[in-house]
């Protein structure tokens, strides 16, 4: 660790450093599993960085993140994600 | 994931991906020298930041310049780590240049990425001097008159050992090049097209396709110059051939910035395309 | 323990200064040419070249790129140095703000000289005053030696752990800059005992931190009142300091300098160069039977109030002469002794001379004295 005086301005990494971005989304992305063909395009270009892989390398979706803005399924060459619009 | 979610970008916004891209490649041992840009607020604020190697800030027309300082610093302990400064099209093109410049001159061992999203994004979309033709912006309400500044052509001229343009839509060719750039001594410089949903008015979906409507129509060329040898790469490559190039037009339609361009302004920038791959055609 | 081997040599003030920054081993540099400091940048350059001083000079494109290049440097861990004078420290100012607001050990030297418009390479201290609220601990010497002796205080201080603020050593262009002055110089090893290690580095790959992040307005100010508390505790650090040097060399050093203060009736203040005038001043009231007395600001930043306040207090009467004006308001140094004497039933004036090279002679200062003494100078006087 870096030994840093009180009162010298600095921030450490953190996951949510602007809090649980989700809560931006308009429409959500769903993964209609059965026409996905792991090809991870998704995964790839999820400007967010906000797709994880599973071990199946199938592409799953960080809700807690994903600000909802389509690029996935805009990328997705089997139209195997849906861009629904969340109801709060 | 070198570069967390969970950050301030607009939704579409492809900074954090440009970076995360960027860090996989340089690792853990990098610094981020950042100037005044959208990514001063992606990067959080003195509670938290998304990136997971050390940033550091910088005012607007003095990130080369503290790189130059960093990398001086680490090379006088014997720290091998990759320098990047990771700048805005106005920090490096407008107010930035003379600092860039000097930093290029002098072939300092940084890296330095340029993500261009081709106006003041972060100040809410003014011209800058890389906003290309015709484009509307809030100081430019009726469209750019003038064109875009060909900054990775004003770096090369510095004679420095790398220089290349890439863009997040051909990621593999990005991080190729980052790849590259890394293992050179040097100055390197490489360029990113970097869309802007809200600035370009287009919906954040579209990203990527409009990123990869700019190169397939030859409007942004990707190429790399090593050692002053020009090199088209990727998809570019095969675009020489006017005929395999899409119009431009379909990069310009999808984006609210150019609507009120006319027919006219519209073949004049083809014809500038069209021009400059000539020019390409010459040298490749 | 007081040194015995002493070297003494002829200097011009940019050589001493040289010399000084040279024994403090500095990694990084970074300076851009400015009259008066250029032969201070050549010199560091010689010793650079010929491996005297075993440090990377970046031979920056700016001044604004000066003061960056040294300020990376600084948050990686170099110790680091720099040097301007007038329009180069306005230049540089957005970055003397960003490391006073990150308070990073940095020393600067700035020769003081004139701002434009109209052109004028000659000395005052705008260029110096104007740096009055960035964070920087800012010392002035009064001739060769003193900037020689404030240059190495000035890497302890601004490393001090109890400190960590960038410290800016101010000296008068010309006058001392180019002057050959006799200087005595400290042994190398005596320096490297006198200065520690460095021990600043906020770059660290196993602990990645943001520096300069965006604060949220409660951050902000917090940060802002530590820079404040680290700047009040620099005045003990920099008494501390000065004590050690005093220790090693037998040169008494302090937040200001007083001469025949004690039983001083009219007191004239000055800062820099000309408080050697003002001593002869000072010595030809004497002769004629004024008490007048001299006090010297040494330490601009943090402004030592108290110390200034003491003096004031048992006097009859105070002229400040300034180099430098905050215009609409009054002489910028006058207003400082002003805001530190508030409450006392004392006098205080001010002289406006000097600026832009204007000679002013111990001559000058005994006229004012004596009309100060008669009862008969105005609130504000300028020596035109």
């Amino acid at each position: 660790m870096v030994n840093v005086q009180e009162g010298i301005p600095i921030a450490r990494p953190k996951i949510g450093s602007s809090g649980f971005t989700g809560s931006w989304r308009i429409t959500k992305p769903v993964i209609h599993y059965d026409a996905c063909t792991k090809c991870r395009l998704c995964y790839f270009y999820c400007v967010e960085n906000s797709i994880d892989l599973q071990q199946d390398l199938y592409p799953k979706i960080d809700y807690d993140f994903c600000k909802g803005c389509g690029v996935c399924a805009d990328v997705c060459p089997t139209k195997a994600i849906e861009m629904v619009r969340e109801v709060k | 994931m070198m570069l967390m979610r969970g950050n301030a970008a607009c939704p579409g916004c492809p900074i954090p991906r440009e970076i995360d891209a960027l860090l996989e490649v340089t690792g853990q041992k990098t610094v981020l020298v950042v100037p005044a840009s959208c990514t001063s607020v992606i990067m959080g604020d003195t509670n938290g930041m998304p990136s997971s190697v050390p940033v550091v800030h910088s005012a607007f027309a003095a990130a080369p310049a503290i790189a130059s300082g960093i990398k001086a610093a680490l090379n006088s302990k014997k720290e091998d780590a990759t320098v990047v400064v990771w700048a805005g099209d106005g920090g490096t093109g407008d107010i930035g240049l003379a600092s860039l410049s000097g930093a290029a001159e002098r072939n300092e061992d940084i890296m330095y990425l340029c993500y261009d999203n081709e106006a003041y994004m972060n100040t809410g979309v003014q011209r800058s001097g890389l906003t290309p033709y015709g484009a509307w912006t809030t100081t430019t309400p009726e469209g750019k008159r003038e064109r875009k500044k060909p900054i990775p052509q004003i770096v090369a001229e510095h004679g420095v050992p790398y220089v290349a343009t890439a863009s997040i839509a051909y990621i593999f060719d990005y991080q190729a090049k980052v790849k590259k750039a890394k293992e050179i001594q040097g100055f390197r410089y490489i360029h990113l097209l970097s869309p802007c949903p809200p600035g370009w008015r287009f919906d954040s979906s579209l990203t990527i396709r409009i990123a990869k409507l700019a190169v397939e129509t030859g409007i942004w060329p990707l190429y790399e110059i090593e050692k002053g040898k020009f090199r088209l790469t990727s998809l570019s490559k095969t675009l020489i051939d006017k005929s395999k190039r899409k119009p431009v037009l379909e990069y310009l339609k999808l984006q609210g910035r150019f609507s009120k361009m006319t027919s006219e302004e519209v073949k004049k920038l083809q014809n500038e395309v069209d021009e400059f791959w000539e020019e390409i055609q010459k040298i490749d | 323990m007081q040194v015995e081997s002493k070297v003494i040599k002829g200097l011009v003030g940019n050589h001493a200064v040289a010399y000084a920054v040279k024994q403090a081993k500095p990694q990084v540099l970074a300076v851009y040419p400015i009259t008066p400091q250029t032969t201070m940048l050549e010199k560091l350059s010689e010793y650079v070249e010929s491996g005297e001083l075993k440090a990377k000079m970046i031979r920056v494109e700016s001044e604004h790129s000066a003061l960056a290049a040294v300020y990376g440097a600084a948050l990686a861990g170099s110790r680091v140095f720099t040097a301007t004078a007038s329009q180069g420290l306005l230049y540089m100012t957005e970055m003397i703000y960003w490391a006073g607001g990150q308070r990073v050990p940095i020393v600067a030297a700035v020769a003081t000289r004139a701002i434009a418009s109209p052109w004028s390479i000659l000395d005052d201290h705008h260029d110096f005053v104007s740096k009055r609220d960035a964070i920087w601990i800012q010392l002035m010497a009064e001739n060769v030696q003193e900037a020689y002796d404030l240059t190495i205080q000035a890497f302890k201080i601004s490393e001090d752990k109890r400190v960590l603020l960038p410290v800016m050593m101010g000296f008068d262009g010309f006058i001392l800059t180019h002057t050959l002055e006799k200087v005595e110089l400290l042994p190398d090893n005596v320096v490297d005992a006198f200065i520690p290690p460095r021990d600043f580095n906020l770059i660290d790959f196993s602990d990645p931190l943001g520096i300069g992040q965006v604060a949220s307005p409660e951050d902000y100010i917090y940060y802002r009142y530590e820079a404040q508390r680290s700047m009040e505790r620099s005045r003990e650090v920099i008494t501390e300091v000065e004590r050690d040097y005093e220790d090693i060399t037998g040169r008494k050093y302090g937040l200001i300098d007083c001469y025949m203060c004690d039983d001083a009736e009219y007191i004239i203040v000055s800062m820099g160069a000309w408080s050697g005038d003002a001593r002869v001043a000072v010595q030809k009231e004497r002769e004629k039977g004024i008490r007048a007395g001299l006090l010297k600001v040494r330490t601009f930043r943090p402004f030592p109030k108290d110390e200034v306040k003491q003096i004031v207090g048992k006097s009859r009467g105070v002229v400040v002469f300034d180099r430098s004006v905050s215009y609409g308001s009054g002489g910028v140094l006058a207003n400082e002794v002003k805001s530190a004497s508030y409450g006392l039933d004392v006098p205080i004036h001010s002289v406006i001379a000097g600026l832009g090279g204007k000679d002013v002679r111990p001559l000058h200062m005994e006229k004012v004295l004596d009309d100060l003494a008669l009862n008969q100078l105005e609130d504000e006087r300028w020596l035109l």
